[in-house]
């Protein structure tokens, strides 16, 4: 089965974010006032082909902590879905 | 006989050149071990240099772990061998697992370039024998990403085995603890962002990173000893 996983990755509560720090600086200044605790982190978007969904997750998971995100400074969340065969 | 000291080369260092004249200037040999060869040529002791292994995509650091070089590197500090790991050298440590923790970025949010005062809080590691502890050298720091961070667990660890090696006088990045570099439990490996090699000769400004960089060819002297025995 193939499928698409899309893997998002935050910084941990208390690791630094300066590019979201500084777009939450700068958006009252184009009138914006009203956001606060703007976060950038990064989207990594794979297509796998696995034996079924729970395996998919299985191994994405284990990329995600072997390799994609660092555990101490970063978490992530991670969605999957089938792919049509067409 | 003078001992060898292998300089880590990844796509993305830029710092192996500097090294290799400083250790040469104290009298050592410099091979240069590229990434893709899980090869230390007889290497007494290994630094990897500061630069963008593999252009720091991803995380600083986190590609080049996976560098074949990175194998023999971890078997040499598995068997005792000194390695230092200088500013992205640090980085790509914490990253392969050689030491706790991690970089983040800067507390000031800015790249710093400027040299600074960092204190000798070890005096029993690879980087720091031949220097006493207290000690205050002036030495430059070249950085994004060199505020370190741990769990509490881990710094509590690294506090109580004495394990942080040098600590910033004036914090310059928000580090954890003003931590500049730390060692493992066995004290043959260490990393730190400052660079000694940058410090190394009068004509740059300050040659406080002799010391350092003679302790590192100190360590690398008794390893090639234990070899000939």
């Amino acid at each position: 089965m193939i499928y698409e996983a899309q893997v998002e990755v935050t910084h941990r509560p208390g690791i630094l974010d300066p590019a979201g720090a500084t777009v939450e600086r700068a958006l009252p200044a184009l009138g914006w006032g009203n956001v606060s605790q703007v976060r950038i982190g990064k989207s990594i978007r794979l297509v796998i082909d696995a034996a079924d969904e729970a395996a998919a997750t299985a191994q994405v998971d284990e990329m995600c902590r072997g390799i994609l995100t660092n555990p101490v400074i970063e978490d992530y969340e991670l969605h999957l879905q089938e792919l049509s065969p067409t | 006989m003078s001992v060898t000291v292998g300089v880590v080369l990844f796509p993305g260092t830029n710092c192996e050149q500097d090294i290799t004249w400083a250790v040469e200037q104290l009298g050592a040999e410099a091979v240069m071990c590229w990434h893709g060869d899980a090869v230390l040529h007889d290497a007494d002791a290994v630094v990897i240099p500061g630069g963008f292994a593999h252009g720091d995509y991803l995380r600083t650091g986190a590609i080049a772990r996976f560098s074949p070089v990175m194998d023999a590197v971890r078997e040499f500090a598995a068997q005792g061998g000194p390695v230092i790991g200088i500013c992205n050298g640090f980085q790509v440590l914490t990253e392969a697992g050689l030491l706790p923790g991690a970089l983040q970025k800067n507390a000031g949010l800015k790249f710093l370039c400027e040299t600074v005062e960092i204190r000798v809080d070890a005096d029993d590691t690879v980087l720091t024998n031949q220097v006493a502890r207290g000690a205050r050298l002036r030495v430059p720091i070249n950085h994004f990403e060199g505020n370190y961070v741990c769990d509490s667990e881990t710094l509590a660890r690294l506090r109580s085995d004495d394990r942080v090696v040098v600590r910033y006088v004036d914090n310059p990045n928000g580090s954890l603890d003003d931590i500049a570099g730390i060692c493992n439990e066995a004290r043959n490996v260490v990393g730190l962002m400052p660079h000694p090699e940058r410090a190394s000769d009068p004509l740059l400004g300050s040659s406080d990173g002799v010391v350092l960089l003679e302790s590192i060819l100190s360590a690398a002297g008794v390893r090639a000893g234990r070899h000939a025995a």
